[in-house]
């Protein structure tokens, strides 16, 4: 690959998908909250769903977590931790391929859910289907990277990538020389990524950023909302009303969620 | 103490024919869309039966309503919130499409475009979703129709707990009645307290509940949570709906689509004033069979000159507080306690309430092996068996069922002495604790049921949240953003394209 090619993929792509998938979903939700959802078709099929949902969502989440506590934590705090680069390349191996391969049957089960069960194949959009098998893609990707890592496990592959990852966040595109001769399976697998950032806000994906992990936090059960909060002190521009009837305002808040 | 109004509803299931034109009406107007084609935000089902979606009752399959914990607190029975998002990603307690019905339409197209053939053209069920070919329907939201089907199956049914249910699978013994059903708008809603989005809420100004349609995830906890299963998630938009309560309507004093079309007249709207601060309190009651006593309590007399001044410190409006005085609602439901919540177990206090039926004398009783109090019937011997009807509005407390059944015969026997034989027989009132007087307002609302008696709605007072000038050119009742659905030409978020109206300037 051509240095130009290289840069271009790895030093300036990363920085097209990144404002695509933030001013995208931005925009999104702040325009078309209505299409803003996870869009579950449990109603509609139970079977294979339980199985499936779980273990494709539990073991994604520890990958995208593997991967964002992995590639962008400096390396140095690595070094001061004590954690050398080798045990580091094998603890992504293990925990990342037991995730791997958990998240792969599950999202096996979805797949084939979505594409057989003519009830969901039916009412699914080509955006669903798309997503899917683009996860699925991504996620054989990485997993097939497990071999080529087994072939360098003193982690020096690896630490590649984070300066590549961290430059791209610091706003160096010159990172993308970091990533210059990896093996093109992993290239496959950064442009893939990426690329799901792309998309990401043209799809079911965005249901991500809406993770309602505060309902821990909601104070109470109850959600109580009033439409006359800012409610205005009648104007004394209608004589007609009696002093009597012109009630003082009452400040209450939209939400009185501790009800 | 903290009052807020809230429009109730009573149901008069005494009067109820069972014709489905609420349901209908409610369909064409909110429900007729893809996705909801299944749903039906009022349905009417027979009793006994298993009713829509199958056995909604069994809290013990499903997991709605809230539960009492040892420590005196309730939670949802779906469990707390750590355990709610834990099972997120695969719901345990959906229900399954296949629960309602799935939807369908039928291939009308044929009866026009078959060919002669011996055997006559008939238009056979596609299905709304795949659009393939059904074979056999196999449940609706009114399968049970008029006692349709196997008793074996409709007697799973689970208000015959304790009743000896064998008799009345055998014709001579059979009872049914009709149960109109939609949202209960209640003080403790359940599906507001397990939406992880807390896109759900109760309106403070007039009690109704709502989804938020923007704030919907589609995490579809509130499914599973509502324990009268009124709740509907959309598959094609991917958010929940429910009943409105027509709120477009009931803000500017008009009955709700359901109430309004009643041909039975059995609907009854009315304001409610009610103790905000002691709903949860009245939720945890310890024992179930007290529930309904304490929603009861919960509830404040519109007449109080003392809850009269906290109610308007409180910011109900006046004209709301003159409504509340006239209330078909309170005076069934508190002066002559005729009308009970549906199922007070479930600890949502819910708030569309329902007038018991009366039903025939069994047949023993005609044959006079039972006894007769004076001229009225002991209620113990109607067909429909009173625990039945406990088990249904009270908790299974059979006195409170007991009295409003008297009282409504006590009304009969009043009315039949005062129109047919010229008296007023106020000794009948007595023996119902009611007076002649309240038996005649009775009779006005309850059997007359003029249109203005039966529905007393309060407007809204918009004029306090939103300047009309503000409002000028903008959208009606709409989903998403405004006018926008989400749907665009180049479709970019990629929605279902719904069809436009054309342009007739358009050119070709």
């Amino acid at each position: 690959m051509s240095t130009a090619i290289n840069d271009a993929l790895f030093g300036w792509y990363p920085y097209l998908c990144l404002t695509v998938f933030l001013l995208g979903s931005l925009i999104r939700f702040d325009r078309e909250q209505y299409t803003w959802k996870t869009g579950s078709s449990q109603l509609l099929r139970r079977r294979q769903l339980r199985w499936g949902s779980n273990l494709f969502h539990v073991g994604i989440l520890a990958i995208f977590g593997g991967h964002f506590v992995g590639l962008l934590t400096p390396i140095w705090v690595f070094d001061a931790l004590g954690i050398s680069h080798s045990f580091k390349q094998g603890l992504a191996i293990t925990v990342g391929g037991i995730a791997g391969i958990a998240c792969f049957i599950g999202i096996a089960l979805l797949a084939h859910r979505r594409l057989f069960d003519a009830r969901i194949r039916n009412t699914s959009a080509p955006g669903d289907i798309a997503i899917l098998l683009l996860l699925w893609l991504q996620l054989t990707l990485g997993l097939s990277t497990i071999f080529v890592s087994l072939g360098h496990m003193d982690g020096h592959e690896m630490v590649k990538f984070m300066n590549w990852a961290q430059g791209i966040l610091t706003l160096q595109p010159a990172a993308a020389a970091y990533v210059a001769d990896v093996n093109p399976i992993f290239k496959a697998h950064l442009l893939l990524g990426m690329t799901i950032f792309l998309v990401f806000p043209f799809t079911r994906l965005v249901h991500v950023w809406s993770a309602p992990i505060w309902y821990l936090g909601r104070p109470g059960y109850q959600v109580v909302r009033t439409r006359f909060a800012g409610r205005r002190v009648p104007t004394p521009m209608s004589p007609a009303r009696s002093p009597a009837s012109v009630r003082p305002a009452v400040a209450r808040p939209t939400r009185q969620p501790a009800e | 103490m903290k009052i807020r109004a809230q429009i109730a509803m009573v149901l008069n299931l005494d009067k109820c024919i069972g014709c489905h034109t609420c349901s209908v009406t409610c369909k064409n107007v909110w429900t007729n869309r893809e996705g909801v084609e299944y749903a039906w935000f009022n349905n009417v089902e027979t009793k006994p039966g298993v009713g829509y979606p199958k056995e909604w009752e069994n809290q013990k399959k499903w997991n709605g309503g809230w539960r009492r914990k040892k420590n005196g607190r309730i939670e949802p029975k779906m469990g707390a919130k750590w355990r709610i998002l834990a099972n997120i990603f695969a719901n345990p307690d959906l229900p399954e499409i296949d629960d309602y019905y799935e939807p369908f339409t039928f291939d009308y197209e044929h009866l026009h475009t078959a060919k002669e053939s011996k055997a006559f053209p008939t238009a056979r069920p596609r299905s709304a979703i795949t659009g393939e070919r059904m074979e056999k329907i196999e449940w609706g939201p009114n399968w049970e129709e008029i006692l349709g089907g196997e008793f074996e199956k409709r007697s799973k049914d689970v208000n015959f707990e304790g009743v000896q249910k064998d008799i009345y699978g055998q014709f001579e013994n059979t009872f049914m009645m009709y149960l109109p059903r939609l949202c209960e708008h209640c003080l403790n809603p359940t599906c507001a307290a397990v939406c992880p989005s807390g896109a759900i809420y109760k309106r403070e100004e007039d009690g109704i509940v709502l989804i938020d349609q923007d704030k919907c995830r589609g995490w579809r906890m509130c499914v599973s949570g509502c324990p009268y299963k009124k709740i509907y998630y959309n598959w094609s938009s991917g958010k929940s709906e429910k009943c409105i309560f027509c709120y477009p309507r009931i803000e500017a004093g008009q009955p709700t689509v359901c109430s309004e079309t009643c041909v039975g007249r059995i609907r009854y709207l009315g304001v409610i004033l009610y103790d905000a601060d002691r709903i949860e309190a009245a939720a945890s009651t310890p024992d179930e069979k007290d529930l309904y006593q304490a929603q009861l309590d919960v509830f404040l007399n519109p007449n109080d000159p003392a809850v009269i001044a906290q109610a308007r410190a409180d910011g109900v409006p006046d004209n709301w507080l003159e409504a509340a005085k006239l209330s078909p609602v309170w005076k069934m439901a508190m002066e002559w306690k005729i009308a009970f919540p549906l199922h007070p177990e479930y600890r949502t206090l819910p708030m569309v309430w329902y007038v018991p039926p009366l039903s025939p004398i069994q047949s023993a009783a005609a044959a006079g092996k039972m006894g007769v109090d004076g001229d009225m019937p002991d209620v113990r011997s109607l067909r429909i068996p009173l625990q039945y009807l406990a088990n249904l509005l009270t908790a299974g407390k059979e006195e409170p069922v007991a009295l409003a059944l008297e009282r409504m015969l006590a009304m009969r026997s009043y009315m039949r002495a005062k129109t047919i034989d010229g008296r007023l027989d106020e000794s009948i009132a007595a023996r119902v604790g009611l007076t002649g007087t309240a038996i005649d307002e009775m009779y006005k609302v309850m059997a007359i049921a003029n249109y203005e008696d039966r529905f007393v709605i309060p407007t809204a007072h918009r004029e306090w949240s939103e300047d009309a000038q503000d409002m000028r050119g903008s959208c009606g009742f709409s989903f998403g953003n405004g006018c926008s659905g989400g749907s665009s030409e180049t479709n970019l978020f990629g929605t279902k394209q719904t069809k436009r109206p054309t342009n007739p300037m358009e050119i070709a």
